[in-house]
């Protein structure tokens, strides 16, 4: 029965029922490395996505992925690659899980290789890396390293059509322009599949498995300027506090230094791994005053504050002196249409500027979420008990940025967003396919279960009256980039969350107009918008707990890192609205851990 | 940008093409008068967002906006293109523009078609490399100048412009692949990691798969991201001839 225009309630009777080894929601790069590592072992696997897998944001990642595969340099190390990795987090980062991360990258980002991956190559015939922000040799001692691996400056393209085409190989099963609504859990707390509905004919499913994973991606849509894509709302993370899960350094979100001014789109970090560097009014190399060793290749975080601060203080460029700019005419056609060819599109046609001939209009972007859904390195989802202690949640994962493995900490390093995808997707289909061969027991969803699962799909189903989407997604966007941007203050904050509160009662209200059966995109965006409004609040809430300076996390009322208090993970629960601190894991298995020091580039 | 907030505002004539298979009505041309922000070049897709603030039944396909995800191919004052990167100035008719989906595929809804048939001729050509012999301990190893022979192939971002521009694809969807499957075909042909040129090459030996190409170059003239299906195609046609030779 599909979902039609007279608003009638769904119930768990109502529901087609499919069946599978392994469900993947979300069909980007960390979601097809899992379906595809059960899909290879032979699994009846299914990946679930709201767009045809290819047009998942994966596909925009332009840079690469870094990984020390010692191909630039034969001496590099792992080990350094998880230093740099570790510093650049702010030291939250876990150290179990970047160790995993930097030791297992170069075996993943070989198996792409041998899948067909066009990287661009070296003089003889190796991957070609470049260098990217953050990167150095033997622990910070030994100059700026190259460890990205690219494909020119289309990585992610590569990357996701290559692990498409893998999975078409595999025989996976792609449930293309199906939207996945909440998780379904037992009555011991276990998830055993999802609620979804088949855009293209409204036709709501129980999807039952043993194991679900959420590669549901990021959710930079609830800022208004950001280089995400629209199909960024953060599905997954809405999905997990609304079934009582947490998230994890949710206050954590990246503001990338080189977004395309007016637009939000974003120009690669490569742009300065190649010779580019950024200007302000007065031409003058801004970032040799902020840090002098790394300059334009200082942690990302690092160079966004020092941009914002340049503006602040009247150096920005343009009319309204509020942007800067980044140069990269002096590197020569050549350097720009080999390795830079998509950045030259884009300036094009975003900034309306010949990157060879005149420098490009810039200004920091919302771009990435550190935070997330907690996992442990094998991606199996966790929460915390009120005593503190890590639980696992059975037949739930989590992968890629929808996820908090915590490679990342408090900031990430350019090119270890791919990495993570294909390691920690990877990990999760490795445990999946290990949990299935011994055999799974989940206890089954009684009807009860599947209609709580339903709630919100029937509430904007059946809605009559109330507010419009649009507009209160256009609200939830200002409110977040005017209170919760790059520099925050207590004060801000506080008003910020009474205005969320308001969203939020507006949201329980929302009504969707359109109730049409049909790939009915309108309830696809009320949707959204409510997976939204989760995240927005776990951010604010959590970035308002926070009260030091870590990493992307900067505040003007607390601006020194406080490792006594806040050396911690934040943890946030939507029922209780409150955070709650975890340990950051400084346990690796092989090296030993890195402890904190002051961070300076 | 999503929200195109300005208080100059000027006015554009949107011709859209709707078709609801619930309404039980015939597919119809709406005329809609959409106010847009002065002074801005905003983007055939910025047009199309503010439209649906004003009716949030208007269905089209979208993600990243930025020309990379191939989501929104559609008509546009009857050329195929990308909403997200076609500027309004590039696109206007005096202050007119007329949007329709992409022509010679089934429309599900508004501006949304069918990609079916365009998804199965992709996979027909086994669009994953082939590589039989055992594999290295780190990576395959490619030459600069033929990993240069995956430039102008690789990019394609599957939107479906150049097949569904394609008179030949509208003929014969099932049998001609068409041109976005055939530039994929030669991408595996023409990689040197691949091992399976000949059996690619005896799948596309028969009279339609590639030869119902006439090179009309409708391809060539709408593809988003500049590049060339036809002499792709071409290529794939003169290695097919020097094999019968």
């Amino acid at each position: 029965m599909a979902m039609n225009g007279k608003g009638e309630e769904l119930d768990a009777s109502k529901l087609k029922v499919l069946e599978y080894d392994g469900i993947v929601v979300g069909g980007g790069g960390s979601g097809l490395m899992a379906s595809l590592q059960l899909a290879q072992s032979g699994f009846k696997t299914a990946v679930v996505s709201k767009v045809f897998p290819t047009r998942s944001h994966t596909v925009s990642a332009q840079g690469g992925i870094t990984c020390a595969i010692q191909s630039a340099d034969p001496d590099d190390d792992w080990r350094w690659h998880m230093y740099d990795t570790v510093k650049g987090s702010d030291f939250i980062g876990d150290q179990d899980s970047i160790e995993y991360m930097c030791q297992e990258g170069p075996k993943a980002v070989f198996e792409l290789e041998h899948m067909g991956l066009p990287f661009s190559r070296t003089e003889e015939g190796k991957i070609y890396q470049r260098a990217f922000g953050g990167q150095s040799k033997d622990y910070g001692k030994g100059g700026q390293a190259e460890r990205t691996c690219a494909a020119a400056d289309r990585t992610g393209h590569a990357l996701l059509h290559t692990l498409y085409q893998a999975n078409l190989k595999a025989g996976t099963n792609f449930l293309s322009e199906w939207f996945a609504v909440d998780l379904v859990k037992n009555g011991d707390n276990q998830v055993v599949g999802v609620i979804a509905f088949e855009i293209e004919t409204g036709e709501p499913y129980f999807l039952k498995s043993k194991a679900t994973v959420l590669a549901t991606g990021g959710a930079g849509r609830i800022y208004q300027t950001t280089s995400n894509a629209m199909i960024n709302t953060g599905d997954g993370t809405g999905m997990v506090l609304r079934a009582g899960f947490p998230v994890q350094d949710m206050e954590m979100w990246q503001f990338h230094p080189t977004g395309i001014y007016g637009h939000g789109t974003l120009v690669t970090e490569g742009c300065r791994g190649e010779g580019g560097y950024l200007v302000n009014k007065d031409g003058e190399r801004f970032m040799e005053r902020y840090a002098p060793n790394y300059k334009d290749l200082a942690s990302r975080d690092v160079v966004a504050r020092s941009m914002m601060l340049e503006i602040l203080e009247g150096r920005g460029c343009g009319p309204n002196a509020d942007h800067v700019y980044l140069k990269l005419d002096h590197l020569g056609p050549e350097i720009v249409h080999k390795r830079l060819p998509g950045i030259t599109e884009l300036s094009k046609t975003f900034a309306h500027v010949d990157p060879v001939e005149h420098p490009i209009p810039v200004v920091p972007t919302c771009h990435y979420a550190m935070g997330g859904i907690p996992t442990n390195v094998h991606g199996q989802v966790l929460t915390q008990a009120t005593d503190g202690t890590d639980n696992v949640v059975h037949g739930l994962y989590a992968a890629g940025e929808a996820a908090c493995v915590s490679v990342h900490g408090g900031n990430r390093l350019g090119g270890n967003s791919l990495l993570d995808l294909i390691v920690f997707g990877r990990s999760a289909g490795l445990h999946i396919e290990n949990s299935l061969k011994d055999g799974i027991t989940l206890s089954k969803a009684t009807n009860d279960d599947i209609d709580q699962a339903l709630v919100n799909l029937n509430r904007v189903n059946i809605s009559s009256t109330g507010e419009d989407v649009a507009s209160i997604k256009s609200e939830l966007q200002k409110n977040m980039q005017l209170n919760f941007g790059v520099f925050r203050t207590g004060d801000l904050m506080e008003k910020g969350l009474v205005e969320l509160e308001n969203i939020r009662e507006k949201t329980q209200n929302i009504h969707l107009t359109d109730k049409s059966s049909r790939f009915n995109t309108a309830r696809v965006e009320a949707l959204e918008l409510l997976n939204l409004m989760e995240v927005a609040q776990a951010t604010a809430v959590s970035a308002n707990e926070r009260k030091e300076s870590r990493g992307a996390h900067a505040r003007d009322d607390f601006q020194d890192r406080d490792d006594e208090n806040w050396l911690k993970h934040s943890i946030y629960f939507a029922d209780t609205k409150e955070v709650t601190k975890r340990d950051v894991n400084f346990r690796p298995k092989i090296v030993q851990a890195f402890q904190p020091i002051v961070r300076s580039y | 940008m999503d929200a195109i907030a300005s208080k100059s505002i000027s006015s554009i004539n949107l011709s859209i093409y709707r078709y609801d298979p619930d309404s039980g009505k015939k597919p119809f041309m709406q005329d809609l008068l959409i106010d847009i922000p002065e002074g801005q070049d905003i983007m055939v897709l910025d047009l199309l967002n503010i439209a649906k603030e004003q009716d949030p039944s208007i269905s089209f396909r979208r993600s990243c906006g930025e020309g990379v995800c191939g989501s929104d191919g559609m008509n546009i004052n009857g050329k195929n293109g990308l909403g997200c990167i076609t500027p309004l100035s590039e696109a206007l008719r005096g202050n007119k523009i007329v949007l329709r989906p992409l022509p010679g595929l089934p429309v599900i809804k508004d501006l949304i078609v069918d990609m079916k048939q365009f998804v199965d001729q992709y996979k027909k050509i086994k669009p994953y490399l082939i590589n039989d012999e055992e594999k290295p301990e780190k990576e395959i190893k490619q030459s600069v100048e033929e990993r240069e022979k995956l430039d102008g192939l690789y990019e394609c971002i599957m939107c479906g412009c150049c097949s569904t521009a394609c008179p030949s694809f509208w003929w014969n969807p099932d049998k001609f692949l068409g041109p976005a499957a055939l530039l994929q075909a030669h991408r595996f042909i023409s990689d040197s990691r691949d091992t399976a040129t000949e059996e690619r090459l005896d799948q596309l030996e028969d009279a339609f798969s590639v030869f119902k190409c006439h090179g009309i170059m409708n391809c060539v003239s709408v593809c988003p991201k500049g590049l060339n299906p036809t002499k792709a195609i071409n290529e794939i046609k003169k290695k097919l001839v020097k094999r019968a030779l």
